[in-house]
């Protein structure tokens, strides 16, 4: 297969396969686990200004005082990743165009050598967590195969589309067809592994924030 | 036999001048990208060269890949010169027909040595019958005719690739002259792919005359096709790469950015991906190219770019609907529904056989 | 003694709910749980890690409720949760935790990690795996009706002893007094300053007020072991013993998990919503402040502190009350850092002061307690648990600290206005 073929692939039955198990992981996944169900709280509740499910669901991005200091490369790292993630994958102009394909709705790009920079950052921060979760004896005890697993498939996304746009390594169709390839790798594991945590998450601190204000504690 | 004219003495004949035949030789060699000092090895080559025999076969085309050809075929050079080759068989500019047109190919197989240039694909379904001449399917007469050839040249993307008619759903089974021998179909000899929908004129002509100044095929990529011409990619050399740099896209053909000549990614080019010298070439005699005009390249050097979704998609886009996903949707529910029936009866079976703990349950 | 591997599995197949399943998958495995531990961040050991302690649930939970864990389970790929593991995890979820909730309120995905603790135990218990010493504490507050073995004779000379100390008389069993005060058998064995400083309290503030004979008790050492069957049996005592004196409120004394086990977890407990109101001693105390029924006179000379008692401020809600009641009299009041809902936990909540075998491990995390306390330079701790109290002077005990440490409606009622 030549390299062009192999990028039709990916852009034609590889994300329709990739999407497609990632859609019905989600739904499945989400409905296993709603299917537990919850009872609900008979006690009084008490009623407190800023306490409530959604309330949590912001404030959990926020440092607890004193948290930082103790752990500053969860804490910097992670916000860095994220964002960046976030910021490359939402206001870079091509992708754009795709969800706008996929979904319709379209919004102002960043200039492509603000995505660059962000692009390097954000590899940065990701080799600087991964460092921090083989070497602090914490996060190196919890760490299982999955998480460096995750990692990877998490990192070469952002790799192979930083050097397809910069026109390094391998020639271009072939470093675009590779990056396409790692995001439908990611999107098939998602639903599968600690990544569901990308929805998982609003529903842990909306819990966490219900339980705790039905006591008039703000979390 | 007559010993056939040579290039220098058909050109005197026709009133060429030295001066003018020394210009082209180095225009040929800035073309190719080789030095200066090389233009007097070209116009002893040529000069020296008689002509050779060419056999033109021509398939399942648009005859558009001629088209281009011709363009060439203003009162240039290049056109004098490939009346230097003895273009001995071509259905759209040969005076014969009928079966003095088949004699003449016969004719010029005779003498081994020949170069045949195809275009057009070649049906192979059906025992190829989409595409008969004199009698003889495509896939016949090219496996006759390349017995003796020296080696064959692909004009345009149909004979390189497969072109439209390979196009899904290929309803004649086209395949690419290439495809071919590697099924072992037709004799193996050295192919130089040509490709573009059609190739640049001066690029037809620019490769036979390296094959016909050197004698030998020139540096190929890993497709078959020529680097002098497909080696950089038209992204690569597009004079609006800077605006690619800069994420400053025009959205329509006719907004604000179109009309300040940023870039057509968004509008679907696929520069990016295409190997080809329209960026540097260019069309109409070096006027202009797609790009220039206002409209984003459609890739068509590369094999498969009429599967490669629509024009107007970016290459960021998806190629083909995405028809699994509302099924895989559907499925989702459906699994979940069934984990969810498991889950919620074992926990309910669990709680109903909950005994209540006492004391005594607390210990072994 | 049917306690069984199979039960434990069964009782924990239970307990799993969403917010467990979602809990498990969202954590990221970043380990900022540990660093809000005081058993990890004063023993720097990893295995003392918050979500490490809930392993063997995390894996029932995948075995057992998603498709995928069951498939691995079938083919060997994931290992069914032993006896032997979970003989293993006894020390993690019963010895290094306390459920003090930090853990909780740190993790950035949101997991409620105390939550999942509490419904661990559960399994534990009735597979045989939880410590001794809460075995014997559940049992004697099941038969005889509290975990120190306190029966109603030694309360009955407890508040005779407090009556003729304080001329007050303390009523026992007075059917539609507005208050029903219970106690914990810490306070009846160690502070019975406790009882008659109530008594003076609901004197000055004119409130009607009883004991229980059959519900005196509040410590709930059936949440603590992690069984709700039997933390039930003892909540219905204290609901058939307020429901039978028509009391209005339902006071709940200086103890942390008195206060979870009967306001929180009891109605659940009993499956119904309750009829009267639960408070804790300092709400009273506060909405007594409020409406001007509490007159102190006079302020402590001391630098003073206040440790906030885990299940009371960061699981309780209770946070302003403890602030304003310290400011009525004390004068030189410094705040820990961290005070507040974020403050480090004493140690020995959740049944870690009954549990022997833990010992060791609740002396080594009370340094975090100790350094927050030398930091302030207070010369006094207040505080409203009794168990905190005990934990903390047996800390500061074993490090050679004199820091004396009291009750804060004790002190309260030291400075009420004397009219008589």
């Amino acid at each position: 297969m030549s390299e062009i073929e192999f990028l039709n692939w990916v852009r034609g039955d590889g994300l329709n396969l990739a999407i497609s198990v990632f859609l019905l992981g989600v739904i499945w996944r989400l409905i296993e686990i709603f299917s537990l169900g919850r009872k609900p709280d008979l006690s009084a509740s008490r009623q407190a200004a800023g306490a409530s499910g959604l309330h949590t669901v912001f404030r959990r991005s926020l440092p607890p005082p004193g948290m930082v200091k103790r752990s500053p490369v969860s804490y910097i790292g992670g916000y860095i990743f994220h964002i960046g993630l976030a910021v490359v994958v939402f206001l870079f102009a091509p992708h754009i165009k795709l969800i706008e394909s996929l979904v319709g709705l379209s919004w102002p790009a960043l200039p492509s050598q603000i995505i660059d920079l962000v692009a390097v950052i954000t590899l940065v921060a990701m080799v600087v967590v991964l460092v921090d979760r083989f070497t602090k004896p914490v996060k190196r005890y919890l760490s299982t195969f999955e998480d460096y697993f995750t990692w990877t498939v998490t990192f070469l996304p952002v790799l192979t589309g930083y050097l397809a746009v910069k026109h390094l390594l391998l020639p271009y169709t072939t470093m675009l067809a590779l990056h396409i390839l790692t995001v439908e790798i990611l999107l098939v594991v998602l639903p599968f592994t600690k990544l569901f945590h990308a929805f998982t998450v609003f529903g842990s601190r909306w819990f966490n924030g219900h339980v705790n204000a039905h006591k008039g504690v703000p979390v | 036999m007559n010993r056939r004219p040579t290039v220098a003495e058909q050109l005197a004949k026709r009133g060429v001048s030295r001066r003018a035949f020394l210009k082209f030789c180095a225009a040929a060699a800035s073309l190719m990208a080789l030095p200066p000092s090389m233009a007097p090895a070209i116009a002893e080559a040529l000069g020296k060269r008689t002509r050779p025999s060419v056999i033109w076969l021509s398939f399942q085309e648009c005859t558009g890949c001629t088209e281009s050809l011709t363009r060439s075929h203003t009162p240039t050079i290049e056109s004098l010169i490939f009346d230097m080759i003895s273009l001995d068989y071509h259905h759209t500019l040969q005076a014969a027909s009928g079966t003095a047109a088949e004699h003449a190919r016969e004719q010029a197989m005779a003498e081994p040595g020949y170069l045949v240039l195809v275009d057009g694909s070649i049906p192979t379904k059906d025992d190829g019958i989409y595409s008969i001449i004199a009698g003889m399917t495509n896939l016949q007469m090219l496996k006759e005719t390349l017995e003796n050839a020296a080696a064959v040249v692909t004009i345009g993307t149909c004979a390189a690739f497969g072109g439209i008619p390979k196009a899904d759903p290929n309803p004649t089974g086209a395949k690419s002259v290439q495809a071919l021998m590697d099924e072992g179909l037709v004799p193996r000899k050295p192919v130089i792919n040509v490709p573009g929908c059609p190739p640049i004129p001066t690029v037809i002509t620019g490769v036979l005359a390296h094959y016909l100044t050197f004698g030998e095929i020139p540096e190929l990529d890993h497709l078959g096709r020529p680097t002098m011409y497909f080696g950089d990619s038209i992204h690569d050399r597009c004079y609006r790469r800077p605006f690619y740099d800069q994420g400053k896209f025009a959205k329509t053909f006719d907004d604000e950015g179109a009309r300040k000549g940023w870039c057509l990614f968004e509008l679907g080019c696929k520069g990016p991906t295409t190997y080809n010298a329209c960026a540097t070439a260019k069309w109409n005699n070096g006027t202009s190219f797609p790009i220039e005009s206002g409209h984003g390249c459609i890739g068509c050097s590369e094999p498969d770019f009429w599967d490669a979704g629509s024009f107007y998609s970016a290459l960021s886009m998806p190629t083909k609907p995405l028809d699994l996903a509302a099924g895989a949707a559907v499925a989702g529910v459906v699994i979940g529904a069934g984990v969810a029936f498991a889950n919620r009866s074992k926990k309910s079976s669990a709680k109903a056989a909950h005994k209540a703990t006492g004391l005594a349950d607390l210990e072994k | 003694m049917s306690a069984s591997l199979d039960r434990g599995v069964q009782v924990l197949k239970e307990m799993i709910d969403t917010p467990i399943a979602i809990y498990f998958d969202s954590c990221v495995h970043c380990g900022l749980c540990a660093e809000a531990c005081l058993f990890y961040t004063e023993t720097g050991d990893p295995k003392y890690t918050p979500i490490h302690k809930l392993e063997p649930l995390r894996r029932i939970y995948e075995q057992e409720y998603t498709l995928l864990g069951r498939l691995a389970k079938m083919v060997g790929l994931s290992k069914p949760v032993t006896d032997n593991e979970l003989e293993e995890w006894k020390e993690l979820v019963y010895n290094s935790c306390t459920l003090c909730a930090r853990c909780s309120l740190v993790c950035p995905v949101g997991n409620d990690i105390v939550y999942m603790v509490r419904k661990l135990r559960e399994g534990m218990a009735v597979s045989g795996h939880a410590p001794e010493g809460l075995i014997g504490a559940v049992t004697r507050t099941i038969e005889i009706g509290s975990p120190m073995g306190v029966r109603l004779p030694a309360v009955q000379a407890q508040m005779k002893h407090v009556q003729e100390e304080i001329g007050i008389e303390i009523p026992m069993d007075m059917v539609g007094a507005e208050y029903m005060v219970m106690l914990s058998s810490m306070e009846i064995m160690n502070f019975p300053e406790y009882l008659g400083a109530i008594a003076k309290i609901m004197k000055q503030a004119g409130k009607t007020w009883t004991l229980c004979s059959t519900a005196f008790e509040a410590t709930n050492a059936g949440i603590q072991i992690g069984v709700s069957d039997l933390a039930k049996v003892i909540v219905n005592r204290i609901v058939e013993g307020a429901e039978r004196l028509k009391v209005k409120t339902v006071i709940s004394p200086e103890c942390g998990h008195a206060y979870t086990a009967l306001r929180w977890d009891g109605a659940n407990l009993i499956g119904r919503p309750f009829t009267f109101k639960v408070l804790h001693i300092l709400e009273v105390l506060e909405d007594f402040r409020t409406q001007g029924l509490l007159k102190t006179e006079g302020f402590e000379t001391t630098k003073m502190t206040f440790h906030d008692p885990c299940q009371l401020v960061r699981r309780g809600g209770v946070f302003d009350p403890p602030r304003n009641l310290m400011n009525m009299v004390v004068k030189d009041f410094v705040e820990m850092d961290d005070a507040g809902k974020y403050n480090w936990c004493c140690g020995g909540g959740g049944g870690v002061s009954a549990n022997e075998e833990a010992e060791e491990l609740r002396l080594e995390a009370f340094k975090i307690k100790k350094r927050q306390v030398e930091k302030t330079g207070a010369k006094t701790i207040v505080t409203a648990c009794a168990n905190c109290r005990i934990v903390m002077e047996e800390g500061l005990e074993h490090y050679q600290m004199d820091v004396p440490i009291v009750g804060l409606t004790e002190m309260i009622a030291e400075h009420l206005v004397d009219k008589s």
